[in-house]
């Protein structure tokens, strides 16, 4: 969260809506621990990260949904043995359970 | 607003947990805690006051342990099983901010401004300490965050007892009147890593002259890493700087890294 604190400040100072996801669990191998954070703002804009970049886009896409609908957040999980809709997982072969929110706290 | 407080306090370097609901009732509700609730008060609510406490209650221990994990309870804080029946789970995840670790380097040479760099990167609050004015300067040091004009034995004093585990103390003086205090110094504290530079003779010259000064205990002598950093034949200051801090990186998490301490023959070939 740390290094992201300047880019969440100047977005929240331009009034853009922001959604951030955090890395709350890993099974086997994965390159980031919990805590992990990446914000997204209304326009797609990113900062910060949850995965050596393996599945950043994905959570773009979703956390864009969150900002658009009433969403107080929602668990998401990617990696090999993922059985929901995102077909996208960590190169590594880890399982990356994230929450994303919006940042209206 | 329970982000710009998170914020604050992140910056300030002071420690604090956010609490926040990632299923069950009032998902996405937000509670944060700081052990000094006078000076930074609990703000936010997981939705029951009960659980408020309970929770901030077993989070200021997951951040004296600094562990972030996922902890469940029953909707007003229930944890034990037969209260937990037919009730819903919260699931909370508990994210600890403690400190950055410190890395006190002693001897303001050039080593110390590739150490200082390199330990930057990593995420340590850094401090230079050198008894000679001339050299211990900021401008020299711009990446540390404090550089200091003074002898080891009242910086240890003074900031010894918060160090632990997860902190670093690196000796690049090969001066004997300033390495055997710092040595002594760094020795009294819990710091997890004691670095002491020099060559295979300076170190056995040095190991004679804490002797001198009563530091014989095969306990205390093997927590020096000296000569320091891994043996990969590092060569400039910022290759010595990767090898003293990939040494550090082992030893806190217990992995068998070749030190150039426990091996033995020429450290340059």
């Amino acid at each position: 969260m740390r290094e992201i604190l300047g880019d969440i400040d100047r977005w929240r100072s331009q009034n853009k809506r922001i959604a951030v996801a955090r890395v709350i669990d890993i099974e086997g191998s994965g390159p980031r621990d919990p805590g992990a954070a990446m914000a997204v703002n209304e326009d797609g804009e990113v900062c910060g990260s949850v995965s050596g970049g393996c599945v950043e886009g994905a959570v773009v896409t979703e956390a864009l949904e969150i900002l658009q609908s009433n969403s107080q957040g929602r668990l998401v999980k990617f990696g090999y043995s993922d059985d929901e809709a995102f077909a996208v997982g960590l190169t590594c072969g880890g399982v990356v359970h994230l929450f994303i929110q919006p940042l209206n706290w | 607003m329970i982000y710009a407080a998170l914020a604050e306090r992140i910056r300030g370097n002071k420690p604090t947990v956010l609490l926040t609901v990632i299923d069950g009732p009032n998902t996405g509700s937000t509670l944060l805690v700081s052990p000094d609730q006078k000076k930074f008060p609990t703000l936010g609510t997981l939705g029951d006051e009960e659980l408020d406490r309970v929770a901030a209650r077993d989070a200021l221990g997951e951040l004296e342990a600094g562990r972030t994990s996922v902890r469940n309870y029953g909707p007003s804080g229930q944890v034990t099983p037969e209260d937990l029946v037919g009730t819903p789970t919260v699931r909370i995840f508990v994210e600890s901010f403690s400190p950055p670790p410190q890395m006190i380097i002693f001897g303001a040479v050039d080593f110390t401004a590739a150490l200082a760099r390199v330990a930057k990167v990593l995420g340590y609050y850094v401090t230079v300490c050198d008894a000679r004015e001339v050299f211990a300067t900021k401008r020299r040091f711009p990446m540390a965050d404090e550089v200091i004009v003074t002898w080891p034995t009242p910086v240890l004093a003074e900031r010894g007892p918060d160090l632990g585990a997860r902190d670093a103390v690196c000796i690049l003086t090969h001066d004997p009147k300033f390495d055997v205090p710092a040595i002594q110094g760094a020795l009294a504290t819990a710091v997890g890593y004691i670095g002491v530079m020099g060559s295979r003779k300076t170190h056995a010259k040095r190991l004679e002259r804490l002797a001198e000064v009563g530091i014989t205990k095969p306990a205390d002598l093997a927590r020096l890493m000296s000569p320091i950093g891994l043996d990969i034949g590092s060569r400039t200051p910022e290759e010595t700087a990767i090898s003293i801090c990939a040494e550090i990186i082992g030893k806190r998490v217990g992995r068998n890294v070749p030190s150039l301490a426990n091996t033995s023959g020429p450290i340059h070939r």
